[in-house]
C-alpha cells in the first residue's frame, strides 16, 4: 500500500504544477476570461504541445494510456490555477464518449484532432428540463434514409461557443426518461438548423444553449450503438465527476492556504488577525475540510482505477463531500478575507463560483447522498 | 500508488482472523457488544493476547512486544476490533510500559515489565488534577524529597479505573520554583500505599469509572521514580504520542455503523423499521462518508511511516475527526433506541438488551473530545505546527 506517484506521474506533476505556477497567475487567467471564446486559444496549444490533451487516451489512439490517477493530477492542479481553457469539456467529456463508443475512424480523426489541438469537441448532454437524470432526453433523432434528422434544445453545454462538433445525445426511441432508446451523434457546429446561443458562466467559464432545427447528419455521425448510450454517458458521468472534485480538491486546497497567509498580513486591533482563535479555529476546520475531501478523491480515484466494485460508491461520497465540505470551505475563505473576499479582485470568490459549478454538475450533494444510499 | 496490502501483510491478516475466530470467546463478545465488558474478562483476553505474544505489539520484541512494521499493527488492531474483542486497558500496555523500557533503569524494567505484559498488575494514570485539565503543566501535586523516599501530597482527577488498580503513574511537581513544565517529575506509586484515598465519582453515564485520588503524605520510594528528577514532561510528552496511535478509531466506528443498522432494522417508526426510513437513512450515510474518508486519512499516514518518513500534516485531524465521528454514531445510537434509551438499568434491562448500553456508551462518550488533550487544545496544536499560525 503506497500514495506515492510513478516517476512518469512525477514528471507529469511537475509539469502541470510549474505551469500552473508560472505562467497562469490570477491576472492571466482574468486575460484569457476577457477573450471571444472565454479561454486562450495559444494556451490551449501550449497544453497539446505539452502532452496533456492526450493524457486520458489509449496508446493505440494516440495517447499515453493515462487513467484516473493521471487526470486527478491533472485536474488537481488546474483547480488551483482556476483554468478557464476546455479541458473537462474536450478531453474528458467528449473524449470518454469518443474513446468508450467511437469506431476506429472516428477515434483516429477526432481524438486525434483533440490531441494535436486542432478539434475542439463538447458533450451536449443537458436538457432544461433534465436536471441530473442523463437519461431525461427529449431531443430526438429520427431516421431518414442513411441520415438522422434532429429536433430538440440542450442546456448548458460546456464551452458550446467555441466547439466545431457536439457530440449529443439523442433519444432515437421510446419515451423522454425511458433508459433505452438514447443514442449518441456527432454534430458539427456549423451544421444546417443549429442555432448555439452562448453565454458566460458565473464561475468565469462559457457555456451555450444549443437548439437542433431539422439538423440533418449522415448515420455514419452515430458514435457506438444506436440506443444504448446510457451506460456509455453513466460510465463518462463518473469519470467527469472524479476530474471535476480533484479541481475542486485543488481549489479547496487554496483556499486554506490563502486563507491563512492572508492572515498574517491583515491587521485589525494593532495585530494580525492570524492571532485571534476564532479564526485559527476555523481555519483548522479549514485545513481539515480539505484533508478529508482528499482522502475520499483518493479512495475514489485508486478504486476507479483499479475498477474495484466499491468505486461507483466511492465517487457518489466524493461528490456529496465535495458539495457541503468544498462549500464550506469556500464560504468560511470569503467570510475570513471579510470585505476583500467580497472583491472580484482576489481569487477566492471565483473559488466559491466555480466551486458551485462543480456541485451541480453531474448531481448535486443531495442527488449523490442518495445514490451512495441506495449503491 | 496502490491500495493492495502485500502479500505478506494479506497472509498475516489470514493469521490474525484465524486466532481471532479460534480463541475470542462468545462470552468476551457478548459483553463488549452488550456494555458489560469488566475487569476478569479483560484480563482473560489479554492473558490470552499475551500467550500469544500479541498484547503489546507496539513494544520492542527484546520487552516482549514485536517487530511488527506499521501496516502489521494496523492490520492487528483492525482485525481485534472488526472481531469485536475488547480494546486492552491502555495505561499499563500503551502508556506506562512504553514509558518504562524507554525511559526506566534496568531494575525498573525488570520489576514491572513482565507484570503489565501478563496483566498481573493493573495500572492507571495520575495526570489531570482539578485545576490542570488541558493545561496539563499546571498541576501542583507536591512531591518533596526525603532522604529515600519522597512524600507526595495533591489530588488527582478524572483517573479512569482507580478503583480497580495496582499502581498509579503520576506527574508531580519536584521544584515548584521552575518553569511549568520544568519541575515535574514521573513517579510510579503503589495504590497500597497508606495515605491513598480513592472516591468514586458520579458520572453522567451511571457507571464507575471515573475517580478522584487524593494523596496525603504518601512515601514513594525515590527508586520508583523513573528518568532523572524533574524530567517528568519529556516523559509524560512522549507517552501523550503513543496514546495518539490509533486513536482515530475506525474499525470501531465501522461496527458501530453495522451495530445502528441492526438496531434500525427492529426499531419501529411510523409502522414501518426505521432502517427504511429516508432520513434515518441519510443522516447515517452522512456519518459514513466522514468515516470513509477518515479511513483513508489513516491510511495515508501508516503508509507515509511505511514508507520511512514521518506522518502527513493530515494525520493531525485523526483525533478530533475520530471522536467526532464517534460522537455522531453514538448520538444516532440514542435517537435509533427512542424512549427506552431513558430507562436507567438498574439490575435487568428494561424493554430491550441494547438501548441502556448504547445510550451510557453516548453519556461516556462525550469524554472522548475532552481527554487525550481536548480537541480545542487539538486545534491550537495543528493551528501552530501545521499552518503557522
Amino acid at each position: 500500500m503506497n500514495f506515492n506517484l510513478s516517476e512518469e506521474q512525477n514528471l507529469l506533476a511537475d509539469s502541470v504544477t510549474r505551469f500552473i505556477g508560472n505562467d497562469y497567475g490570477y491576472d492571466i487567467r482574468k486575460k484569457h476570461v476577457a477573450l471571444p471564446d472565454g479561454f486562450d486559444r495559444a494556451t490551449w496549444a501550449t497544453f497539446a504541445e505539452l502532452g496533456w490533451l492526450c493524457v486520458p487516451f489509449s496508446e493505440e489512439d494516440g495517447g499515453i494510456g493515462g487513467g484516473p490517477i493521471e487526470t486527478m493530477i491533472m485536474m488537481e492542479a488546474f483547480g488551483k490555477g482556476l483554468v478557464v481553457e476546455p479541458y473537462v469539456s474536450c478531453v474528458v467529456l467528449a473524449g470518454s464518449v469518443l474513446k468508450r463508443a467511437g469506431n476506429p475512424g472516428q477515434k483516429a480523426e477526432l481524438i486525434g484532432g483533440i490531441i494535436d489541438g486542432s478539434r475542439l469537441l463538447t458533450l451536449a448532454y443537458l436538457e432544461p428540463q433534465s436536471r441530473f437524470d442523463l437519461f431525461d432526453v427529449k431531443t430526438n433523432a429520427k431516421r431518414d434514409g442513411d441520415r438522422f434528422i434532429l429536433n430538440g434544445t440542450k442546456a448548458m453545454v460546456l464551452h458550446g461557443g467555441a466547439a466545431d462538433t457536439f457530440v449529443v445525445s439523442v433519444r432515437t426511441a421510446g419515451n423522454q426518461r425511458d433508459a433505452s432508446g438514447i443514442s449518441l451523434l456527432l454534430v458539427p457546429a456549423d451544421a444546417a438548423g443549429v442555432d448555439v446561443r452562448a453565454y458566460p458562466t458565473l464561475d468565469g467559464q462559457r457555456a451555450a444553449e444549443v437548439t437542433f432545427t431539422n439538423v440533418s447528419v449522415p448515420a455514419s455521425a452515430l458514435l457506438g450503438e444506436e440506443g444504448k448510450a446510457l451506460v456509455v454517458l453513466e460510465a463518462v458521468a463518473d469519470e467527469a465527476r472524479l476530474a471535476l472534485c480533484a479541481e475542486a480538491v485543488g481549489m479547496m486546497e487554496k483556499l486554506y492556504q490563502e486563507t491563512v497567509e492572508y492572515t498574517k498580513t491583515r491587521k485589525q486591533f494593532g495585530v494580525a488577525i492570524a492571532v485571534f482563535q476564532a479564526l485559527q479555529h476555523r481555519m483548522v476546520d479549514m485545513f481539515t475540510l480539505h484533508a478529508e475531501c482528499k482522502s475520499l478523491l483518493l479512495r475514489a480515484t485508486l478504486t476507479s482505477a483499479t475498477g474495484d466494485a466499491e468505486a461507483p460508491r466511492n465517487i457518489a461520497a466524493l461528490k456529496y463531500a465535495i458539495a457541503t465540505k468544498g462549500q464550506k470551505v469556500a464560504h468560511e475563505a470569503v467570510q475570513i478575507f471579510g470585505g476583500m473576499g467580497m472583491t472580484d479582485e482576489m481569487s477566492v470568490g471565483m473559488y466559491l463560483k466555480r466551486i458551485n459549478v462543480i456541485n451541480t454538475l453531474f448531481g448535486n450533494g443531495d442527488y449523490h447522498l442518495q445514490r451512495f444510499m441506495a449503491a | 500508488m496502490d491500495i493492495q496490502f502485500k502479500p505478506e501483510d494479506l497472509a498475516f491478516r489470514d493469521q490474525v482472523r484465524a486466532f481471532l475466530k479460534s480463541k475470542l470467546t462468545p462470552a468476551i463478545k457478548d459483553a463488549v457488544v452488550g456494555g458489560h465488558i469488566n475487569k476478569e474478562l479483560i484480563i482473560q483476553w489479554q492473558k490470552i493476547l499475551y500467550e500469544q505474544g500479541w498484547v503489546a505489539p507496539n513494544w520492542p520484541k527484546k520487552y516482549g512486544g514485536t517487530d511488527w512494521d506499521i501496516t502489521k499493527k494496523y492490520i492487528f488492531e483492525n482485525e481485534c476490533a472488526e472481531a469485536g474483542a475488547p480494546a486492552v486497558v491502555p495505561f499499563g500496555l500503551k502508556m506506562v510500559g512504553p514509558v518504562i523500557y524507554k525511559f526506566g533503569n534496568d531494575a525498573q524494567k525488570a520489576r514491572f515489565l513482565p507484570d503489565i505484559l501478563q496483566s498481573n498488575v493493573w495500572w492507571c494514570q495520575g495526570y489531570s488534577e482539578p485545576g490542570a485539565g488541558s493545561d496539563l503543566a499546571a498541576l501542583q501535586t507536591k512531591a518533596v524529597r526525603d532522604g529515600d523516599h519522597y512524600i507526595v501530597n495533591g489530588q488527582k482527577i478524572w483517573t479512569t479505573y482507580a478503583q480497580l488498580s495496582d499502581w498509579i503513574f503520576c506527574l508531580v511537581r519536584t521544584d515548584p520554583s521552575a518553569k511549568k513544565q520544568e519541575g515535574i517529575s514521573f513517579l510510579l506509586i503503589d495504590m497500597k500505599t497508606p495515605g491513598i484515598t480513592v472516591r468514586k465519582i458520579e458520572s453522567i453515564d451511571n457507571q464507575h469509572s471515573l475517580n478522584e485520588v487524593f494523596f496525603d503524605n504518601v512515601k514513594v520510594p525515590v527508586e520508583n521514580r523513573i528518568g532523572e528528577e524533574n524530567q517528568g514532561w519529556t516523559y509524560a510528552k512522549y507517552l501523550l504520542t503513543h496514546e495518539r496511535t490509533a486513536i482515530a478509531g475506525v474499525a470501531q466506528s465501522k461496527k458501530a455503523v453495522q451495530r445502528l443498522r441492526e438496531i434500525a432494522a427492529q426499531e419501529m417508526s411510523g409502522g414501518r423499521p426505521l432502517a427504511e426510513d429516508n432520513d434515518f437513512r441519510a443522516k447515517l450515510a452522512k456519518i459514513e462518508i466522514d468515516l470513509l474518508a477518515l479511513e483513508y486519512t489513516e491510511l495515508r499516514a501508516i503508509a507515509s511511516v511505511a514508507a520511512g518518513g514521518a506522518p502527513g500534516p493530515e494525520s493531525s485531524i485523526l483525533k478530533i475527526r475520530g471522536t467526532e465521528i464517534q460522537q455522531a454514531l453514538s448520538e444516532l445510537a440514542v435517537e435509533v433506541c427512542g424512549h427506552y434509551a431513558h430507562a436507567l438499568n438498574v439490575d435487568a434491562p428494561v424493554g430491550n438488551d441494547y438501548a441502556w448500553a448504547l445510550s451510557a456508551k453516548y453519556l461516556y462518550g462525550r469524554a472522548a473530545t475532552i481527554y487525550g488533550g481536548s480537541n480545542e487544545v487539538q486545534k491550537n496544536i495543528i493551528a501552530k505546527a501545521v499552518l503557522g499560525l
